[in-house]
């Protein structure tokens, strides 16, 4: 793989290696793949190429089924731990990382509930802190305004862009370091893909920010590094403009260019 | 082109409206069918109900209610009955009920999937269908005989809750799987740790679920007579149990929990066995205060259901 540009940028995370097994059935095949701060990292390639897989290796979602098993590393910066380890604790690493789902998956609470939640199971309990975070994070999400009135409300009745937005607030909620995003505006009409687009490019300036995508055009939008992947293997990696334009490897190029997939 | 023309064949032919035609009868017959059916349902139990409320509405009063059983049916009453019934449904439920939804979060949420849960898993399916009376035997055995419990309100209690253990375990397995994972996942994915995300999210979600099973195996409880029988009910208790309190510390006294019991369906039982036909009315007023209680204790069910469905909205 080409080396990067990487004069601007401070690596947040990396995988060295990575392999990842549903079971015997190998789903990751040696994904080495840095992640760097203040940046919108995006993932694509074919449905079934283990994009989602990866992206939840970062919050060791898969640790919750039974027969999942990692191979190698992802470090995450600065503090250097490898945290699929197995003497690193998941909960810790989820503490830690954020992820935002592909569809809308808000609590059935209220939409104050929904965003405390990450703050309450964290020990705090006094109503003056939890109201300023709840205000924060739904400010960073871009729904304070419209919300604003009706805190009790159930997180329910919301529109599913509303929704989706509400699930970022409850990720930004507990200040990760990292947010997962898995096709966050699949389920979503064009005007809330583009909300939360923007918001996406927002979200970079105080966090790092992997993003999977089935639109290739999101990912040129949002992303300023691209990795392309296929069939379990990283492709190409390169800065985002670089790989629509003129990608390295002629399989990227062919996706890219809505040749295949 | 070829395809349109051969569309356009049928919808000239009348063939089309016949075939649609002939879908609608089955239709409309299925729909009798289902509602002839039902019908019957309801006028076996509307003849049954009528026929008790027929034969004992007479014999409802204040007296019944807060009379001791006696040799004269004039004179006698289902107080014992009633408030044994009550306490045994108490013990019953307070052990089925914490014991069944435990064990439904382990198995569900905690154990990792292997022979021995499989195992463990049909047999709660079997037991659910084992006949009551087999249950009476085994407490009769266990409670009675080895651990001297006595023919009492506790071997009672615990007799019943083992007998819906399974029937709880089984309601609370099918309402924690309806939680979808979607939102197991999101809790998780904030740090939660299991019990965290079972206490604030399944749990809450899935407690109308729970609540229901609870009112079907509850109710499946308070009829039950063979297991009663078999550990030793008595029908002629002239005597009220303990009261479950006293004026000395500490306040509160379980020595109710060893005296002897009766419940409703005994007393039925025990004066339509009787061959005088005052003992039969007696046995259909009882069996209408049966209903009622039963039906209340539905409708309490129902009413903190509804209040916790309030609070999640799907």
């Amino acid at each position: 793989m080409k080396a990067l540009d990487v004069s601007q940028t401070v690596l947040k995370a990396e995988s060295r290696g990575l392999n990842f097994f549903y079971g015997v059935a190998q789903a990751l095949h040696g994904l080495t793949l840095p992640v760097y701060d203040r940046c919108v990292t995006a993932l694509i390639g074919p449905s079934g190429c283990g994009k989602t897989t990866y992206l939840r290796c970062f919050n060791r979602m898969h640790d919750l089924y039974p027969g999942n098993r990692y191979e190698g590393a992802v470090i995450l910066y600065p503090d250097r731990v490898n945290i699929v380890g197995a003497e690193v604790d998941p909960i810790e690493v989820r503490m830690r990382i954020g992820m935002v789902f592909q569809k809308p998956n808000p609590f059935p609470k209220s939409i104050y509930e929904n965003v405390a939640y990450g703050m309450r199971i964290r020990g705090v309990s006094s109503k003056a802190d939890l109201d300023m975070v709840v205000e924060r994070a739904l400010q960073e999400a871009a729904l304070w305004g419209e919300v604003k009135d009706r805190l009790q409300a159930s997180a329910m009745n919301l529109s599913g862009g509303q929704q989706q937005r509400l699930c970022i607030a409850r990720a930004l909620a507990t200040s990760p370091e990292l947010l997962l995003f898995d096709e966050p505006t699949s389920a979503l009409d064009p005007t809330a893909t583009s909300r939360i687009e923007e918001l996406v490019t927002e979200l970079k300036q105080k966090v790092a920010i992997v993003i999977v995508t089935h639109n290739m055009q999101q990912a040129a939008r949002v992303s300023d590094h691209t990795a392309f992947m296929y069939e379990g293997r990283l492709v190409e990696f390169d800065r985002t403009e670089k790989m629509f334009t003129n990608p390295s490897v002629k399989l990227t190029e062919d996706y890219v260019t809505g040749r295949f997939g | 082109m070829r395809l349109k023309n051969g569309i356009a064949k049928y919808i000239k032919s009348t063939a089309l409206q016949r075939r649609i035609m002939r879908r609608k009868g089955l239709d409309r017959f299925f729909a009798f069918e289902g509602l002839f059916v039902m019908g019957v349902a309801l006028l076996v139990l509307f003849a049954l109900v009528g026929q008790l409320a027929a034969d004992g509405a007479g014999r409802l009063s204040w007296q019944f209610l807060t009379s001791f059983p006696s040799r004269f049916p004039a004179q006698a009453g289902i107080l014992t009955a009633w408030i044994g019934t009550l306490l045994v449904m108490l013990l019953t439920a307070l052990t089925a009920i914490p014991l069944g939804i435990g064990a439904a979060i382990y198995l569900e949420e905690y154990a990792a999937k292997s022979w021995l849960t499989e195992v463990i898993e049909i047999n709660i399916a079997n037991l659910a269908g084992v006949p009551s009376i087999v249950y009476g035997l085994m407490a009769l055995g266990l409670l009675v005989y080895e651990l001297h419990l006595g023919q009492s309100f506790l071997t009672a209690g615990l007799t019943l809750g083992m007998l819906i253990l399974p029937m709880v375990i089984i309601a609370t397995r099918e309402a924690i799987r309806s939680v979808p994972p979607a939102v197991r996942e999101a809790a998780y994915a904030l740090g939660a740790t299991k019990w965290q995300t079972v206490r604030d999210h399944v749990l809450p979600y899935s407690m109308g679920g729970i609540l229901t099973g609870m009112i079907l195996a509850l109710s499946r409880a308070v009829g039950e007579t063979a297991p009663l029988i078999t550990v030793g009910a008595l029908s002629f208790i002239a005597f009220l149990p303990h009261p479950p309190w006293q004026g000395t510390f500490p306040f509160v006294s379980f020595e109710w929990l060893f005296d002897p019991f009766t419940v409703m369906p005994i007393q039925m039982f025990n004066w339509v066995s009787r061959p005088q036909e005052e003992f039969h009315v007696n046995a259909a007023a009882a069996g209408l205060i049966l209903l009622a209680m039963s039906l209340a204790m539905n409708a309490v069910a129902i009413v903190i259901r509804a209040r916790f469905r309030k609070r999640i909205h799907w």
